[in-house]
């Protein structure tokens, strides 16, 4: 489908109006394992943000570890600030059923009690099964439940989409 | 079967964890990395996952270990799972029958892992051959036979300090004879593909053809300490002796015990493990257990780590090859 940079620049200028209507000077960024930390590097320099990077991995949060159990390469969750009383932007690629998103939170709720969590995707492609919108989204994409996109990266950043 | 096959999968995957043995780096790997991922668990403010959520592990120990069981219930309560801890006082020998009712009773209670602890070789193998399919079994010790989560977590402790494994010497000491530990983990040290690896021991305390475990075995520690990067030193089991195998513990400190001076002989940067509990004066110096080089009390927090990986590993693959089988 091809360069994610421009879907960035979007997100970016979103993401910089809604930080200043609500007055949040120096978020925390947290990126999701993996496309969402790709994504919320290239974020945190656009918007000149001085806290180092959060990264998570939801492997062991996910509601579907009954089904398909603990993805072998899970890699560590890791918050270099701390989260109370912080502003968070949680950071994912793709939205879509928004589970992933409500594994992050609780994951983030165990490192503290931040001040607020907004959220920001890349792509929000439709189709949730659990209460959960982004606050800032790159582009929106009707998709069938057939269809798969997925972000490739580090450099270049790039989506693909696939439909069966 | 073999217990080497009896804990895989047709995949090729980990239902139980028994042995290290036959296991591949791939496995092992896997282990180290999820371990990894799970370490900086206990520095948040909730120590807490919520993976094995609803699962219940049982503690089965049949042979007291306060440590181990410890750490076993503690990796368990971390992701979320119920824990029941069952010391079983037994005869030393296993009664087939009275094991399998014991087996039987518990798997009524709805459990989904065995923690086995068994004085006897061989136990934790044969409940995995009679468990349902849904259970997992995990060996936390059986006779002389194995220690596996021992081994994978002084793995792991060793790959946090020293990560390149090729370059690596890496020295046993003590007794081997009756070590569990030193079995399970010079297989995973051979699997991970450490280059040299030592055993430093006397005679009477080696098993018969160690060598074929692709050890170097050294008689004299003024020998077998020079310039390795590693020393693992275990205990000295008076437990399981049976007859005259070494003279006197004092002699045995004189001769093998880890003193500062004999440490000197090894690489400056080496570190010094013990699977613990340590017998101080006996087959190390409380200045070099206690010193900068130790690092034996990071291997009892590593180790809740590892058994935390282990278990969602295990207890996952089973998730999976029930979901396939359905």
């Amino acid at each position: 489908m091809g360069d994610a940079e421009f879907l960035i620049e979007a997100l970016a200028g979103q993401l910089r109006e809604l930080l200043a209507r609500r007055g949040i000077a120096d978020p925390a960024l947290v990126g999701i394992h993996t496309g969402g930390v790709w994504i919320a590097e290239r974020l945190r320099r656009r918007l000149g943000i001085l806290t180092p990077l959060g990264q998570m991995d939801i492997a062991f949060y996910r509601d579907d570890f009954s089904r398909i159990g603990v993805h072998p390469q899970v890699r560590p969750s890791e918050l270099p600030f701390d989260v109370d009383d912080r502003h968070i932007v949680l950071i994912d690629d793709v939205l879509y059923t928004g589970r992933t998103i409500r594994a992050a939170l609780n994951e983030l709720f165990d490192y503290g009690r931040p001040a607020s969590v907004l959220l920001a995707v890349l792509v929000d492609r439709g189709g949730r099964e659990v209460p959960i919108e982004a606050n800032a989204i790159g582009a929106r994409l009707e998709l069938p439940s057939g269809a798969q996109i997925q972000l490739s990266g580090p450099d270049p950043l790039q989506l693909h989409l696939r439909t069966t | 079967m073999s217990a080497a096959h009896l804990q895989l999968d047709r995949q090729g995957r980990l239902l139980h964890f028994l042995t290290v043995e036959g296991l591949t780096r791939r496995h092992l790997t896997e282990i180290l990395d999820t371990a990894e991922s799970l370490h900086g668990v206990a520095e948040r403010q909730v120590k807490k996952l919520p993976t094995l959520h609803g699962k219940t592990v049982v503690n089965l120990f049949f042979e007291a270990s306060t440590r181990t069981r410890t750490t076993f219930e503690l990796a368990a309560k971390r992701l979320s799972a119920d824990v029941l801890n069952l010391n079983i006082a037994t005869s030393s020998a296993v009664k087939g029958e009275s094991l399998l009712d014991t087996l039987r009773n518990i798997e009524a209670m709805q459990c989904d892992m065995f923690v086995v602890r068994h004085e006897q070789s061989g136990a934790a193998e044969f409940i995995a051959r009679h468990v349902k399919p849904h259970i997992a079994v995990l060996n936390a010790g059986d006779g002389r036979h194995a220690h596996p989560t021992q081994a994978m977590l002084d793995v792991f402790t060793i790959r946090r300090h020293k990560p390149d494994f090729p370059s690596l010497r890496v020295a046993i000491v003590g007794d081997l004879l009756h070590s569990r530990v030193a079995r399970s983990l010079i297989h995973a040290l051979n699997i991970l593909g450490v280059g040299e690896i030592r055993a430093i021991a006397p005679r009477t305390l080696l098993p018969a053809q160690v060598e074929t475990l692709g050890v170097q075995v050294f008689h004299d520690p003024r020998h077998g300490l020079r310039e390795v990067d590693v020393v693992v030193m275990l205990r000295l089991q008076r437990e399981r002796m049976e007859g005259a195998l070494l003279p006197s513990e004092s002699e045995f400190f004189q001769r093998y015990g880890l003193t500062e001076e004999r440490l000197a002989l090894a690489r400056p940067d080496a570190i010094v493990m013990h699977p613990g509990p340590i017998n101080r004066g006996v087959e190390i110096d409380s200045r070099v257990a206690d010193g900068p080089q130790s690092v034996i009390l990071e291997q009892v927090t590593n180790g809740i780590a590892v058994r935390m990986a282990i278990m969602s590993i295990t207890l996952g693959h089973h998730a999976r090859a029930i979901g396939e089988n359905a």
